[in-house]
């Protein structure tokens, strides 16, 4: 009883798969390798004297093997304290002398000085530390110096710091370096 | 009288199968996207830590990775234990091993990029910070500075 069916076009059959292709194309993101970037030193030659800092210009960090952690000779509980410790460490708004030093330099591609803190964040961390602690920590000063960035961007630029371009984002960085030192570890919790 | 008429042969229409080829492509494309081309399998089971403040590697021709975890599989860790081990390419490496392994590394890139590669640690978050102070402490013997320590992103917290 089928009546004979008419042929379907299929012409715009490629055009929808092309069509459905590029949807897919631009809203799956291939998987990218992310973290948390950072500068090594470069290793001390023989004789050579780690520079001097002043006491106040360092907010010493100290994980334990326990992963407990200790500010200055203060423990604290909770790692999220961390980011507003050093936030206000760096910045010093209230110019505490207990604090990181501001410095007005000038910056000459900004063609004026700028206020830049000599603070240095020490962190040092056990052997028996854990990795996930110790990237928890990393993590905490990376969204501190962030943060710090971003503000800074706005009083310059009056935009936050992913949307500058490549020159100002390289003055931004000089009047906000991420100073992050690490110390030798301890060796109390590892065997090795 | 014969209103409805009876056929003789009942034909099935023929599909048209050119556009067949179009949706085999689609889906070709698709997975090539999606699939990242895996050089060396891991024997080290890595569960990388996560943190809220990340950055993406750019190049990825311009990073070499150090996977450090414990042996993933039962006949590996009868064999070694279960202590964290280093995988460099394909293999079981010490410590002593990072400083030719950065130089071979440094050796198939051109010569303009060798000082802007990345080394990117992906270690497991249960591992101890002691070897991956020793790998940092190699790796600034052997000059590599830029490094990486990979993660996975989290959605960062409200208060």
């Amino acid at each position: 009883m089928a009546r004979k069916t008419p042929g379907l076009n299929t012409g715009s059959m490629a055009d929808i798969s092309f069509l459905l292709l590029t949807f897919f194309l631009l809203t799956s993101s291939i998987n990218t390798d992310q973290g948390i970037q950072r500068r090594l030193p470069p290793p001390l030659r023989g004789d050579e004297k780690p520079p001097k800092v002043n006491e106040r210009n360092v907010l010493q960090i100290l994980v334990n093997m326990y992963d407990q952690l200790l500010v200055n000779g203060e423990p604290m509980n909770d790692v999220r304290e961390l980011k507003g410790r050093t936030r206000e460490f760096i910045t010093n708004p209230s110019n505490d002398p207990n604090l990181s030093e501001n410095e007005p330099k000038y910056i000459e591609e900004l063609g004026k000085a700028a206020v830049v803190s000599k603070g240095v964040v020490s962190i040092q961390s056990d052997r028996g530390t854990s990795y996930e602690m110790y990237i928890k920590v990393q993590n905490q000063l990376a969204e501190a110096f962030d943060e710090i960035r971003n503000e800074r961007s706005q009083q310059e630029y009056g935009k936050s710091f992913d949307n500058l371009n490549d020159e100002q984002r390289k003055i931004i960085q000089k009047i906000v370096p991420i100073s992050i030192s690490e110390a030798e570890p301890s060796n109390y919790g590892g065997k090795k | 009288m014969s209103r409805f008429k009876k056929e003789g042969k009942q034909t099935v229409p023929e599909l048209n199968m050119g556009s067949m080829s179009d949706i085999i492509f689609m889906f070709l494309f698709f997975f090539m996207v999606i699939t990242t081309m895996r050089e060396s399998s891991l024997f080290v089971k890595i569960t990388v830590p996560a943190a809220t403040s990340v950055q993406k590697l750019e190049k990825k021709s311009l990073v070499a990775n150090i996977n450090v975890g414990a042996p993933n599989s039962k006949e590996l860790l009868k064999k070694l234990g279960p202590e964290p081990r280093i995988q460099l390419n394909d293999q079981f490496a010490e410590v002593s091993n990072i400083i030719e392994f950065v130089e071979a590394e440094k050796q198939v890139r051109n010569e303009a990029d060798r000082n802007i590669m990345t080394w990117s640690l992906k270690v497991d978050k249960n591992v101890k910070m002691g070897i991956v102070t020793d790998i940092k402490q190699e790796l600034r013997k052997a000059s590599a500075f830029k490094v990486n320590y990979s993660t996975s992103k989290q959605a960062p917290e409200r208060k």
